[in-house]
């Protein structure tokens, strides 16, 4: 049952979330219960790997293969935690003004469901299944688009959807055909199966429909222009949900398809997702130093990140495995840091454009020192989490002899303390062009500065004291690459 | 609706009982033959859609054993309640009980299954149904 609980605790926590639709009070306390519950599920389930290693289990007794099966190892646990961690604060900084998220009452629901969908995602080891999680990934990241009233964002919903589903259809579509070929959906099997002789020639072609259509959903280059046109709409909690995590379960599914499951593909594949990489990098950056938005620009930098992420899976040894997963939790909690203090500058300054608004540095000073620890984490300056993130990838590029991709990532992080540098001197230093429009400090905030001041706390400790994650990260990805991958 | 056909009422009103009938039975044959819950459910949204376009949404929606969303919403909860019974026997969640009663000559199958299934059941007619009344109120506004 703990290996489930990821999913059947959000799951048992929207549905009477809906339940409670009539009662809000009732509904936020249930809401946050659910998440306290999760998040304590999530730990217990770290503790067991740590322990054991990997936790399967076949849903209703069937024999495998043809059991849908979930699979709990160190890396899906972490993914369940940092998972656990942004709901809960998420629901927290939703009880404060800076720009929550209009509660209409399917607000919570299509959150918890958004929760049991990644928990799914992460834990599940059957290709069909995962299809399903993803569906409801992205039907829930719908709803919760939909559900803030006005035009822009049924707009930006129908970018999101029409784009997204593209890449539904054609993972689905890759399903079959890998189901018609092989005869296996469970991700051992389809190891084994794809390790046959026969198959060579073949797999390759269904992987590379797979990799397009994880790549669509990663936002990476030339892919990525859904995401920056829908993000931006959404009000600050749930953009950090869904920027910080959505756009990296794609590159999870990635790392684990690559590097478990179809280990063995031809060399053109990695040099490929390497320079998609570089180009997603590059273009996420430059993007996000044209824009004025806050939300832009950070969307913007989401894009930015995850060409880091795929420069880990392109490299595609256990040791870029460990750099691509302790950046893909450092990226995680810088992002969403990022975007919840993006929602408090908005609610002290009125604006999200830089151009209307300033004066932070002298009116909120604690929020001034929080942005800098995230701000410096996302662009990696020592002694911050990012740094780490960055010298273990381009480390690895360097063994490897890519000097070029190293040197390119390293030329992208000036480029994002550019960006970061903008908002600083935009936000924080120069005064406010009104004169006065800071508004005076709210109590009402504390829950939002309390999920912040935590989240930067994590990036701090992981920055100073990097040892746990990383060793915790190499038995995380040590199976990777392996011949003998289980 | 601009015109009403009074024929296509008349038949609408028995069509969607059978319609209804014809849904369970499909539900209960899937056990051993193609059906089942989804497919069920989308039979009876099938009906619904018949009322809500012949006459309008909201005769389609009191029809309806409850509201569209906690009718979903309840055949999720139910679904989900049903895998509940395998974990006591130390058995995987959605691990399916079976209990037979001798009823004469004949064997009355009764499982954990059939809870599922009309929880899915339940699930889509609702979920769909939502839908629909959705995309119909707003066709309304529009003309």
């Amino acid at each position: 049952m703990l290996v489930l609980s990821p999913l059947l605790v959000p799951l048992f926590t929207a549905v009477l979330t809906v339940l409670l639709q009539r009662h809000q009070r009732a509904q936020q306390g249930v809401s946050i219960a659910g998440a306290v519950v999760l998040l304590l599920c999530a730990l217990w389930l770290v503790q067991e790997v740590s322990s054991v290693g990997r936790i399967q289990l076949a849903l209703g007794n069937w024999p495998l293969p043809f059991a849908i099966e979930f699979v709990a190892d160190r890396l899906s646990a972490l993914m369940v935690i940092i998972t656990a961690v942004l709901g809960l604060g998420v629901l927290v900084y939703q009880t404060s003004i800076a720009e929550p998220a209009s509660e209409s009452a399917m607000l919570h629901p299509l959150l918890h469901g958004l929760l049991a969908a990644v928990g799914g995602a992460v834990l599940t080891a059957d290709l069909f299944n995962l299809y399903v999680w993803f569906e409801l990934m992205l039907i829930t990241v719908l709803g919760l688009l939909v559900v803030q009233d006005g035009y822009r964002h049924t707009e930006a919903a129908f970018k999101y959807f029409a784009l997204n589903l593209l890449g539904t259809l054609l993972f689905l579509a890759t399903v079959a055909m890998l189901y018609g070929t092989t005869g296996q959906l469970n991700f051992s099997a389809l190891a084994d199966a794809a390790q046959h002789p026969e198959l060579k020639a073949v797999i390759p072609v269904y992987v590379a429909m797979l990799m397009s259509a994880f790549l669509l959903k990663a936002a990476a280059f030339p892919l990525f222009f859904w995401l920056p046109a829908s993000y931006h709409s959404l009000p600050a909690p749930v953009l950090a949900l869904i920027g910080g995590l959505i756009t990296k379960v794609g590159i999870y599914v990635l790392l684990r398809l690559m590097g478990e499951v179809f280990i063995d593909q031809p060399a053109v594949f990695y040099e490929a997702l390497g320079w998609i990489a570089i180009a997603t990098m590059i273009s996420g950056v430059l993007g996000a130093a044209y824009h004025w938005d806050l939300r832009r620009i950070l969307a913007f930098h989401i894009v930015s990140q995850i060409g880091y992420l795929l420069l880990a899976v392109a490299l595609a040894t256990p040791a870029s495995g460990l750099a691509g997963v302790f950046f893909m939790v450092h990226n995680i909690l810088a992002k969403a840091a990022l975007f919840l203090i993006a929602g408090i500058m908005w609610q002290a300054a009125g604006h999200y454009d830089l151009r209307r608004i300033g004066g932070l540095y002298p009116a909120r000073p604690l929020l001034a020192v929080l942005f800098l620890i995230a701000g410096f984490s996302l662009v990696g300056i020592p002694p911050s989490s990012g740094f780490w993130g960055k010298f273990l990838l381009v480390q690895e590029s360097f063994v490897q002899g890519r000097y070029l991709w190293g040197g390119l990532a390293l030329f992208v992080g000036v480029l994002t303390l550019y960006s970061m540098v903008k908002i600083w001197l935009e936000g924080f230093w120069k005064p406010h062009p009104q004169g006065t429009a800071v508004t005076a400090t709210n109590r009402q905030l504390t829950p939002a500065y309390a999920v912040v001041l935590v989240l930067a706390l994590l990036l701090l400790v992981t920055g100073l004291y990097p040892e746990p994650l990383i060793q915790y990260s190499e038995a995380a990805t040590s199976m990777l690459w392996q011949e003998s991958a289980p | 609706m601009t015109s009403r056909s009074i024929m296509l009422e008349y038949v609408a009103r028995s069509a969607y009982w059978l319609m209804l009938l014809a849904s369970v039975w499909i539900l209960l044959r899937g056990h051993n033959a193609p059906g089942g819950g989804f497919i069920a459910g989308l039979m009876a949204v099938a009906a619904t859609a018949l009322l809500a376009i012949v006459y309008d949404v909201d005769s389609a929606r009191r029809r309806l054993p409850l509201q569209p969303l906690q009718l979903a919403v309840a055949g999720v909860l139910l679904a989900l309640i049903s895998g509940i019974p395998g974990v006591w026997d130390d058995n995987a969640f959605l691990t399916h009980q079976w209990w037979g009663i001798e009823v004469g000559n004949n064997v009355f199958k009764l499982s954990t299954v059939i809870i599922f299934d009309v929880g899915v059941f339940a699930a889509v007619w609702g979920a769909f149904a939502t839908y629909l009344f959705a995309l119909l109120d707003t066709q309304g506004e529009v003309t």
